[in-house]
């Protein structure tokens, strides 16, 4: 996956040949110093080396200095901690004549890789996680030490934004005023429930990037004020996932999918119509309101000084039985530093506009549909129903799912881009009953069906589709290597 | 003749959604009658657009947010199914009426295994809503209120 394009710096080098002083007839003419690779992160240790040129029998021998980081007297540099990219200055001195030097600069960038993890979630005695891609991200009050690490935090490609369980968070995180100086609420809905609360200001800190005082959603349960407007709960079927972690399933989500911001155009004065999703809490009930973009919550990636385009999630491959846990890697950028280059992956964009926004084309036994979408917030794959695919179904504790005896064997669909680009993705669906048997989080095999699917059919490759794949997930309007966002890659 | 009185009663059923624009009358939804499909057009602020499918008249409500609402109405002037797409779902509340409690209770009897698309299959009631961010795709029927010869697939 890492393909390292070492880059060889060579510094500028001192020539001081005509003033150069002599120990014993002998003179250092010139010191040129060498580190690589560049750029490198932060922490990284790289070794530097100097080769002296002179007359005579000279001294080879240097000192060295740095601008920032720290060097020993080998050359061995430790790269300083940066959360944007900074430019280091490395010079080794002769240690014969101090007046002849070379330098040698190396990028430093942000860390921008963490763990992934797929485990059973963040209260396993209550509930045991299916299928869900969790990391840690931490919170700071603006521009304070005041900070809590939340673990257990749902990575989602199918929203964008961070939304934390008010009843996880451990420190007092001031709310954001709307244009009024009235403190905002929103109302965010996702694919199974509802998501209620103040949307607060928090110095948010992944791997080793920074977004800096950007809204957060602060999910509060319906116990606590402000109530949840009727306008917002009718807008699901499903539970206020505020509620708990077990309604979550989550200590919090982070959204890093297309979009920069989780409404855009459609909830400013543009729209010319209040959509029910950022609220004035001023008076009681809330009351729906306009927000300017730099209001709204948003995919806090975009405030990345550096890897600001998009995301790649790698999951290892997992058997058709499936695993108890996982251990993959969350690289934030695309194209941007060394460990997140597109290389081989095919580009599928999306739409950013009409009614199937963020969605690509999946084509099954020779029909398309077009309302398909890879999503690391779902767990399975769902698709289609039973009389189209004939894959036979079970119900498991009132939940329809795929339950072929034993399995499917290799299933074969088409997953196209609004670019035209195409692709095969091969998969099977084992037993669910079976699979959920196991205990296991993990499960590369999980299926189910949407009732009533042909047509409208469509295809939710979530977190099941991952395993095994790098997959990019690129920004609206943000330049990459493939093309600006949005698009998914794999 | 019984293709006669079927256009009829679709006239019928025309002239309703006209006299009820110029009325107030009640709120009603999925399951009700004709009428209920211009309380929806003024709740959503939308713009209607309705084609006559003989089996059956679609109604599309397009609201500002660019979201499309479609009802189905039946000859005998119900409202056996409703679809929707957009950026956001709809006010469900008001779109399935008297099964939008039936529709919750049956989800919250739902043992969740993991992140899932919304599915509910009960005899009187079929309500599905997937989909993400930005994106959501949903329909609602009640099995018993489909007119003879319409498909489900048709409620899209």
């Amino acid at each position: 996956m890492c393909r390292f394009k070492l880059l060889l710096v060579v510094g500028s080098v001192l020539w001081l040949a005509a003033c150069g002083s002599s120990n014993n007839g002998s003179t250092v003419t010139a010191v040129i110093a060498t580190c690589f690779p560049s750029p490198i992160q932060s922490s990284q240790l790289i070794t530097c080396t100097a080769t002296v040129t002179g007359t005579g029998v000279f001294m080879s021998t240097v000192n060295w200095t740095t601008t920032a980081g720290s060097i020993n007297a080998s050359g061995v540099f430790t790269a300083p901690v940066v959360t944007e990219p900074l430019s280091v200055t490395i010079t080794a001195t002769s240690t014969q004549n101090t007046a002849v030097t070379g330098t040698a600069t190396i990028i430093i960038n942000p860390v921008n890789s963490q763990p992934l993890t797929v485990d059973a979630g963040p209260q396993p005695q209550t509930f045991t996680a299916v299928n869900e891609a969790f990391t840690s991200v931490t919170v700071c009050v603006p521009n304070s030490s005041t900070c809590q690490t939340v673990d257990h935090v749902l990575v989602d490609t199918g929203s964008s934004g961070l939304r934390l369980l008010s009843s996880v968070l451990t420190i007092p995180l001031p709310q954001e005023n709307d244009a009024s100086g009235n403190p905002l609420d929103e109302c965010h809905i996702f694919l199974d429930g509802y998501a209620w609360g103040p949307v607060s200001l928090a110095d948010i800190s992944v791997a080793g990037e920074i977004a800096a005082s950007a809204a957060v959603q602060v999910m509060i349960p319906d116990s606590v004020s402000p109530a949840v407007p009727t306008t917002c709960s009718s807008q699901s079927i499903g539970p206020n996932q505020g509620n708990s972690v077990t309604a979550l399933r989550a200590n919090g989500v982070i959204g890093l999918g297309f979009f920069q911001h989780d409404c855009g155009v459609t909830c400013t004065t543009a729209n010319g119509s209040i959509l029910p999703v950022y609220f004035d809490c001023s008076t009681s009930p809330c009351s729906p309101t306009y927000v300017t973009l730099a209001q709204q919550v948003p995919n806090p990636v975009t405030m990345f000084s550096l890897d600001n385009n998009g995301v790649l999630m790698f999951l290892p491959s997992v058997p058709s039985g499936g695993v108890s846990t996982l251990s993959g890697t969350l690289i934030f950028g695309i194209g941007t530093q060394t460990n997140n280059a597109l290389q081989s992956a095919t580009v599928y964009t999306v739409p950013d506009t009409g009614a199937n926004m963020g969605d690509i084309t999946t084509k099954f036994n020779g029909v398309s549909y077009p309302s398909s979408f890879i999503d690391s917030g779902s767990s399975g794959i769902f698709f289609l129903d039973n009389a189209t695919t004939g894959i036979p179904t079970c119900t498991v504790q009132n939940s329809l799912w795929y339950c072929p005896i034993p399995s499917t064997g290799n299933l074969s669909a088409t997953n196209q881009g609004t670019n035209g680009n195409q692709g095969v993705v091969n998969f099977s669906i084992n037993n669910a009953n079976t699979l959920f048997n196991t205990g296991y989080s993990a499960f590369s095999t999980l299926g189910a069906p949407l009732v009533s699917a042909p047509p409208p059919g469509s295809f939710d490759w979530g977190l099941a589709f991952f395993f095994g794949r790098d997959v990019f997930t690129a920004i609206e309007n943000m330049p990459t290597p493939g093309g600006p966002g949005p698009y998914v890659a794999y | 003749m019984n293709r006669h009185v079927n256009f009829l009663v679709r006239m019928s059923i025309l002239l309703l959604c006209g006299l009820a624009i110029l009325t107030s009358p009640a709120w009603a939804v999925l399951g009700d009658s004709a009428a209920s499909v211009l309380n929806d057009q003024a709740r959503m602020k939308g713009t209607l657009r309705s084609v006559d499918m003989k089996a059956y008249v679609m109604h599309e409500i397009t609201v500002p947010s660019g979201s499309v609402v479609r009802e189905y109405v039946s000859p005998a002037g119900a409202v056996f199914g409703v679809a929707w797409e957009g950026q956001f779902p709809p006010d469900l509340r008001q779109l399935l009426g008297p099964y939008y409690e039936q529709a919750r209770q049956a989800e919250q009897q739902q043992e969740r295994h993991g992140r899932a698309p919304i599915s509910i299959e009960t005899p009187g009631l079929v309500v599905q809503q997937t989909g993400h961010a930005r994106s959501f795709h949903g329909q609602a029927y009640v099995p018993q209120l489909i007119p003879q010869g319409v498909k489900s697939s048709d409620i899209r």
